[in-house]
């Protein structure tokens, strides 16, 4: 019995009861929370969307109508694609790489900064003032960035008050407050991965690289980040996936014309009552975050198992 | 290319504590020099004061007589051998030799082309490809000297690299550093808190306590001629005789104590007069044991109270009539199996091999 054997260490150090609940609750949580109904959507992406009295009964039967929308677009359209949600969901995958990129930007400097240059006073009050606005809910804060980024918002208005600008510039309507929005609803899961990571570099190694004659870009690009490179990964991967599903900062902030990927599922769940469309669209954002994921970490030569470290 | 170093009235102050205090120290071009003491003495601190990771608060740094304030620790002509080596793990043995190349733009093939000749040099050829966590204790110290080297620095500066050695490796290690720096031929700058490592490898040792610096010399002349009860005590062992200054004649004193008068060597700068309380210092190893004791000034009886054989040399702890504890070494060579615990002996020692000086703070350790 080789998964015993696997167990028993962790039963010894634990104690049988303790061992017995995390060993439930892991597989109630896993079992009932993940996968029983990501393979119910599974299947409900592949049915015809009926009402559920009739289930079972003649309207009842496997298709793959759901997919070809996605590409297709509806059988009456003219187009020969379906144009719309193809750009919307392109659009998601790209922006969502530059957020996560600006994102990255954004939290490596304050990040090295709180791990190695701070005292341990000054980082834990920036460590504090970055977590407290998180405990406002992030439909409060989206509104909040709205206030401030509205044609007649707060930074529009002191901008030409003060004279600088004539007009206000449009930034809800360029994105930009999206942009914002997004890039600062995950900041604190870039941010302590990143954190981490550097934490446990030596500082021997940044000043050895310096006496050896290393610049402050080159000791960062030689020294710090290819240390860092699995709390990198680790925060890319999970602001990339969380940015790619996002919905309220995007119902909040993105203009009227355009849409996030995520409200377009919302809109078959809710507004169209297609739950099958919405399960088929939910399944290939799924499936393309991953595999996107995994392509990145096969790039950069990280395992799975460093991210977790 | 070696150059000197002079550190001028330099103090290192963080906060109202004196790390470094009033540092005055000239280190020739292409000397093997030690900064000794105990930990937290400041010897660090002055390290990284000449390396350009800690500006003094006063007093300047010169290296080949240029005055290094306000140049960073990659702009000057030292390199530092870090006490954990911090070689970069994440790199080959060779990317780590010739990351100071890598640095200055230095092409791929001419990098590796000098990694290769400098892994020569420490005894390491062909194992450049490996990863630093595939060396041993030994040759990581290697690496970390050879990535030191491969700038040509002026000036090596070594925080205590051997310390996380086991003792046979050391001593090795020693006579290796002694022998690179007679090739390299340049400065070494050696801290340590091991008395053994720094008399064994320098040309000279400061001897630093409490941020001060209480002596600089030759090894000898400081193991020998002591200034302070601390460098006395501190540098090697010393057994402390307290009394009162009875009488000065040129280059011996009398001194009182409570277990005796004995007349030691006294140095021509030592200010002290008749009647001022001062400490004669003698060595363990310069106590010897007579069957009569008469024709020689200075005179002990002690009472054995514990024996310690060392291996080439036996220790002997024993206390005196006053009731303070003496130690003495006997060489292996000489036979002491009839003297055993509680024996009561007697011991002489060389007015020469003795040193009064005025009374002060020991080393305790």
């Amino acid at each position: 019995m080789k998964s015993l054997f696997f167990t028993q260490p962790f039963f010894q150090k634990n104690g049988k009861s303790v061992a017995l609940f995390f060993l439930v609750a892991i597989v109630f949580w896993f079992i009932f929370l993940v996968i029983i109904p990501q393979l119910y959507m599974l299947d409900l992406s592949f049915r015809a969307n009926i009402p559920p009295l009739e289930r079972g009964g003649p309207k009842d039967f496997y298709t793959l109508e759901h997919y070809r929308h996605f590409v297709f677009g509806s059988k009456t359209s003219a187009d020969a694609y379906n144009f719309v949600d193809l750009g919307v969901f392109g659009r998601t995958i790209i922006v969502s790489i530059f957020v996560t990129i600006a994102n990255l930007a954004f939290c490596y400097p304050i990040a090295f900064y709180i791990a190695k240059i701070a005292t341990p006073s000054t980082a834990r009050l920036l460590i504090v003032s970055l977590i407290i606005p998180f405990w406002i809910n992030e439909l409060l804060r989206s509104f909040a960035l709205r206030i401030l980024f509205a044609n007649e918002g707060v930074i529009n208005n002191v901008l030409t008050g003060i004279g600088i600008l004539d007009q206000g510039i449009l930034f809800i309507t360029y994105d930009v407050g999206l942009y914002t929005g997004l890039i600062y609803a995950y900041i604190l899961l870039m941010m302590f991965p990143l954190y981490n990571a550097i934490e446990s570099l030596d500082v021997n190694q940044i000043e050895a690289a310096k006496d050896l004659g290393s610049s402050t870009f080159r000791t960062h690009w030689r020294v710090v980040i290819p240390h860092a490179k699995p709390g990198i990964v680790s925060g890319c991967t999970m602001v990339f996936m969380l940015t790619v599903g996002a919905l309220a900062t995007p119902v909040v902030l993105s203009s009227p014309n355009t849409l996030w990927f995520p409200q377009l599922i919302y809109q078959w769940f809710n507004l169209n009552d297609n739950w099958s469309r919405g399960s088929a669209y939910s399944i290939i954002l799924l499936i393309v975050s991953v595999v996107f994921v995994l392509t990145m970490m096969r790039i950069f030569k990280v395992r799975i198992g460093e991210i977790i470290r | 290319m070696s150059a000197g170093v002079e550190l001028k009235d330099v103090s290192v102050t963080f906060g109202s504590f004196f790390a470094a205090k009033n540092v005055n120290v000239k280190i020739e071009g292409g000397e093997f020099f030690s900064f000794l003491g105990p930990s937290g003495c400041g010897k660090t601190t002055l390290l990284r004061a000449i390396s350009g990771f800690q500006d003094p608060s006063e007093g300047q740094v010169l290296i080949d007589n240029k005055d290094m304030l306000g140049i960073g620790p990659n702009k000057r002509p030292t390199s530092l051998i870090f006490q954990n080596l911090a070689l970069f793990p994440l790199m080959t043995v060779a990317e780590n030799i010739a990351f100071s190349l890598e640095v200055r733009g230095v092409s791929k093939p001419e990098r590796m082309k000098r990694a290769g000749e400098l892994l020569e040099l420490i005894a390491l050829e062909g194992q450049g490809d490996k990863k630093v966590h595939q060396l041993s204790g030994g040759q990581k110290q290697r690496v970390a000297i050879a990535r030191a080297l491969a700038v040509e620095p002026k000036v090596l500066l070594l925080d205590e690299p051997l310390s996380a050695l086991d003792l046979k490796l050391r001593q090795r290690m020693r006579t290796e550093l002694r022998e690179i720096q007679k090739r390299v031929n340049i400065t070494f700058i050696y801290i340590t808190h091991d008395q053994g490592e720094a008399l064994t490898m320098s040309d000279r040792i400061a001897v630093m306590n409490e941020g001060e610096l209480e002596q600089i010399g030759q090894c000898d002349d400081v193991y020998n001629n002591p200034l302070t009860p601390f460098v006395a005590t501190f540098v090697g062992e010393n057994n402390p005789l307290f009394g009162k200054i009875k009488d000065l004649s040129g280059d011996e004193a009398k001194i009182e104590t409570s277990d005796g008068v004995f007349i030691s060597s006294i140095d021509k700068s030592t200010n002290l007069n008749v009647g001022d309380e001062a400490i004669s210092f003698v060595r363990p190893e310069s106590l010897f044991m007579v069957k009569d004791g008469n024709d020689y000034k200075n005179k002990l009886s002690v009472k054995i109270e514990n024996i310690e054989f060392e291996g080439n040399v036996k220790n002997f702890y024993a206390s005196l009539y006053s009731g303070s504890k003496i130690k003495f070494s006997v060489a292996n060579a000489i036979d002491t199996s009839e003297i055993e615990a509680s024996s009561q002996i007697e011991l002489c020692f060389d007015t020469s091999k003795s040193i009064i000086l005025p009374k002060g703070a020991l080393a305790t350790e």
